[in-house]
């Protein structure tokens, strides 16, 4: 066990309280560090731009427990339902999910290319309406652009865990939901959902956690640009610390976030503690 | 039936649809993708585009690099969590249960909070920009989930076979070594595929804390490679290819093992 507690020690715990006490102080990441109170923290209040990377991340997070979840549902649903070409069909919805996030950005920045993109393509077909449209560099675009990239190779990974979950749901239970009759939208309603509700409630939970955390498709794509639309609390903090050198005040920015994962870990803890079937 | 059929072929094409356009535009000359950016190469296929993007990609250095880094965090992650994992799940250690405590909810740290004082750490011991440096790191980040997936594992073990050697008198390390390890090997090859992957994959780290270009892992430098040769997508495209084809070749050789790891060890986590 000593080799696991080293590297845990060096790498993640040691730094993170380093973490806790460098947000009390006004280090800029090489010389000596100052001790400041409460000072960063009351600048993290105030900070306009932080607060905005935050609203991000709220919407990220909305659209991430609705689109993925939804998706992971039905393409799992339909798998169950069928006979032929199952794993074949996994295997094609989880393969994006291996790629590395470098390339499916660089495939997305191609098909949604302004000039050369999906848009011009459709309007040789006389569909105009997306013609010259820079998804990634429209203020009110980027966003959910940047979200459906990152989405599209995420909701493969939710289709195998909720297939797992549903296939070791008892067949009686369908049996008995087919005397009651109703087809396959309340088979789906009052078997399926219930039986796989402990997959469920974590994927919610991690799906929440990482939205508050998002940064690899953001800062590949669009750096958080333009003009801060697609800032995330994540690449603030990089900011911070990688370009303004203010690494004390990066490190508040840390901490805010973790405070985020921990109390939603704890809350999931808690609410299994009390034994409630999640 | 066939309502579920055209529902997934629908899914499937538009997971599939944009890594098909990734090949087409890999086999066009930048002439024909100017005319042509999304269809299927309808000129001559020329696969000019991997041997020029091979050498100005530096692809044989960078794929040199994440095989060093990957081989290393899978053998590192492997020795650390199997070891971890055969210690909690067998012997009754003082600490057991803090331990796993911290396992279960110690990672629900974000790399955002220790990020910044590593980073310092790091570049005063001499480990950034180095590749055991990030090395190092991957083995912190992804052993607490492999020591629980390997934990699990070695529990669902009988241990008939390990109490019968202890009572023929043999060592605790030839136990460990000649009767565990045999039999704990498909836990441990879902760790190293799942632990491979990742590192091979990783972008966060990669991106902060390697800087130079010959220790660039494929990740980080296909990033820089796009961006200098911006509308240069036949050339882009291809590199995209080389670096993703080991990927997906073992993913599609082993996939069973990858789902059915990834699945059971992140409902545990």
């Amino acid at each position: 066990m000593a080799p696991l507690i080293l590297v845990n020690v060096v790498v993640i715990v040691g730094p993170s309280i380093a973490a806790v006490y460098y947000s009390f102080t006004n280090w800029d990441g090489i010389s000596a560090a100052h001790w400041t109170g409460l000072a960063n923290f009351r600048r993290l209040l105030h900070d306009g731009e932080f607060r905005t990377g935050l609203e991000h991340n709220l919407e990220w997070t909305a659209m991430f427990l609705t689109v993925p979840i939804a998706m992971g549902l039905l393409g799992a649903f339909l798998l169950s339902q069928i006979k032929r070409f199952r794993l074949l069909f996994r295997t094609i919805f989880f393969i994006p999910y291996v790629i590395a996030s470098v390339v499916n950005a660089f495939i997305w920045q191609i098909i949604l290319d302004p000039q050369q993109g999906i848009g011009s393509q459709l309007q040789r077909i006389d569909i105009g309406w997306l013609n010259g449209v820079a998804f990634f560099g429209d203020v009110n675009l980027a966003l959910p652009a940047v979200a459906f990239v990152d989405n599209w190779h995420f909701w493969g990974f939710l289709v195998v865990l909720f297939l797992a979950a549903m296939q070791s749901i008892p067949t009686e239970l369908y049996e008995a939901q087919r005397v009651d009759g109703g087809g396959r939208w309340a088979e789906f309603w009052h078997v399926t959902l219930p039986g796989i509700r402990p997959t469920l409630v974590f994927v919610v939970v991690i799906v929440t956690i990482w939205s508050f955390l998002t940064f690899d498709y953001v800062y590949i794509i669009t750096q958080g640009g333009p003009g801060g639309a697609t800032d995330t609390a994540a690449t603030l903090l990089y900011r911070t610390m990688f370009s303004y050198n203010e690494a004390g005040y990066a490190a508040s920015m840390g901490l805010a976030l973790a405070l985020v994962s921990v109390v939603v870990t704890l809350a999931y803890a808690y609410v299994k503690r009390r034994g409630w079937d999640v | 039936m066939w309502p579920a059929y055209a529902v997934l072929t629908v899914l499937g094409v538009f997971s599939i649809g944009p890594i098909v356009v990734l090949v087409f535009n890999s086999l066009k000359t930048d002439v024909e993708i100017g005319t042509n950016p999304l269809g299927p190469p309808l000129h001559h296929l020329s696969l000019r585009n991997f041997s020029q993007a091979w050498h100005q990609g530096a692809i044989g250095t960078t794929m040199l690099n994440s095989a060093i880094i990957t081989l290393g965090t899978v053998v590192g992650v492997c020795f650390i969590a199997g070891l971890a994992a055969y210690a909690l799940a067998r012997l009754d250690l003082a600490g057991g249960t803090l331990v796993l405590g911290y396992l279960l909810f110690g990672t629900a740290l974000p790399a955002q909070l220790f990020l910044v004082p590593l980073f310092s750490l790091w570049s005063r011991i001499g480990l950034y920009d180095t590749r055991l440096g990030l090395i190092i790191i991957y083995w912190a980040i992804f052993s607490p989930f492999a020591t629980l997936l390997m934990r699990s594992f070695l529990i669902s073990l009988p241990r008939d076979f390990e109490d019968a050697a202890r009572t023929d008198g043999s060592r605790e390390l030839y136990v460990l070594t000649r009767i565990v390890l045999p039999l704990a090997w498909p836990g441990l090859l879902t760790v190293a595929l799942i632990a491979g992957l990742t590192a091979w994959n990783e972008f966060f780290f990669a991106v902060t804390f390697i800087q130079s270009s010959d220790k660039l892992p494929v990740v980080t430098s296909f990033l820089a490679f796009s961006q200098n040769y911006t509308r240069y997508w036949g050339l882009t495209c291809a590199a995209a290819i080389i670096i993703v084809l080991p990927v997906l070749f073992v993913f599609l050789a082993l996939q069973r093992r990858f789902v059915e790891g990834l699945s059971s060890g992140g409902l545990k986590g």
